[in-house]
């Protein structure tokens, strides 16, 4: 085994890969593809740890108590995923702190939804629906994942998501049955957040280079495009018993392909929010930054006891 | 940084009672109650669980995976035992 070279490693790495066998965290694999598994992971991590701001902005204003203690237990779920997230990048030997010290300097990107602002009610009914959905289509693909760990943390957390985006369809139906400035309100979120929910799919098949080596590595098993459509063509006929408009003009069923025709995608908008220059980038790492900040006393006191009770023990 | 670092923690599930616990993935905790407390709340908030085992990841000790053809190899090698491989003749019951 050891003097096997580089070469042999590799083609016995892709044929496991083919054979649809699972990459364990001890297995020998091409740098390349920890490489890849970390960054992605951990930048999927951020993603749902970053994603409870926009909703934990409401929890306080929930419309009843319903609805507040439904919008806890989903942003209590998102932190429970970035957490089974940060502990399979570790199993890649990745060091958890540095990846969310990357975070914190820009050096690491999150789904570039979470920079946009959630002003009303109805954005949390949208964000649920959206923003979940699309995460869903996503995930659900990675619960065959090449690599062990992080396609189980993907099937428990699949199990999860699916309340996140019911809650939230749920809500817009309350809202959308409601007075006139309700469903206005809906309309409006609808409006705001149909064309990032997009864009969470990241850039069209041909502007995304990585993803060649990611599908024959298995990592991913469909293309860009390939979930985006599938997310449209499921989310089209939900809009409409919700009585809510798309804001697409080009946005209708093509018979021939069996799929919904949309427009062209604006990709200036997506590399200016992916770059740092989205509604709340900077507000959203402050806060990133400010709650390792100001808890790193309880960190240090957890530890310190520790430390003192293991003294007693052993005194 | 790392030495402020919280211990990596193991943790294993029992999802009910007579079924053996299970590795669910791990965590990082400064001592084994508030592990427990972590991985109750990380792992088992829709009732996966009625018991947890947390084990410091340090104390893990694991087969090679590159080994694992030879490591492994007494028990491949053996077929006879596993009950097809023998034969009895037609008509013996209960066997
Ligand atoms: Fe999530
Ligand atoms: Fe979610």
């Amino acid at each position: 085994m050891k003097t096997m070279d580089l070469q042999e490693l590799e083609k016995r790495f892709q044929e496991k890969i083919d054979k649809e066998i699972k990459i364990e965290p001890n297995d020998w694999m091409p740098d390349e593809y920890r490489k890849t598994l970390i960054r992605q992971i951990s930048q999927h991590a951020h993603s749902e740890i970053v994603g409870m701001l926009p909703e934990g902005n409401w929890i306080t204003r929930a419309p009843n108590l319903r609805r507040k203690a439904v919008l806890l237990a989903k942003v209590q779920d998102e932190a429970g995923h970035g957490l089974y997230l940060y502990s399979s990048v570790e199993t890649l030997g990745a060091d958890r702190e540095a990846t969310i010290d990357d975070l914190h300097s820009g050096k690491a990107k999150y789904s570039s939804i979470f920079n946009y602002p959630a002003v009303t009610w109805a954005d949390i009914g949208t964000i649920g629906w959206l923003v979940d959905g699309a995460a869903i289509m996503n995930q659900v693909a990675l619960c065959r994942c090449s690599y062990g760990p992080y396609a189980r943390g993907m099937v428990k957390i699949c199990k999860e998501e699916s309340f996140h985006q019911r809650q939230g369809y749920e809500s817009l139906v309350t809202l959308c049955n409601g007075t006139p400035e309700q469903k206005a309100m809906a309309q409006d979120a609808m409006n705001r957040f149909w064309w990032p929910a997009l864009m969470m799919f990241g850039p069209s098949d041909d502007e995304s280079p990585n993803s060649a080596q990611s599908m024959k590595w298995k990592i991913k098993r469909f293309s860009n495009d390939e979930l985006r459509q599938s997310f449209v063509d499921a989310t089209v006929p939900q809009a409409e018993i919700l009585g809510l408009t798309i804001p697409d003009p080009n946005l209708k069923w093509n018979e021939a392909t069996g799929h919904y025709d949309f427009s062209p995608i604006n990709w200036d908008e997506f590399w200016q929010v992916v770059n740092g220059n989205g509604p709340c980038n900077k507000e959203r790492i402050e806060a990133r930054k400010k709650a390792k900040e100001n808890g790193m006393w309880v960190r240090e006191a957890a530890t310190a006891y520790a430390a003192k009770r293991s003294m007693k023990k052993t005194a | 940084m790392s030495n402020k670092e919280w211990p990596l923690w193991e943790v294993f599930i029992r999802s009910k009672q007579g079924l053996n616990h299970k590795h669910v993935g791990s965590l990082r905790a400064a001592d084994a109650t508030l592990a427990l407390e972590n991985a109750r709340d990380v792992y088992t908030r829709r009732s996966e669980g009625i018991s947890i085992w947390v084990v410091e990841s340090n104390y893990i000790h694991a087969s090679d995976p590159s080994d694992a053809d030879s490591f492994f190899e007494p028990s491949d090698t053996k077929v006879y035992r596993h009950p097809t491989f023998y034969e009895v003749p037609d008509g013996v019951k209960h066997m």
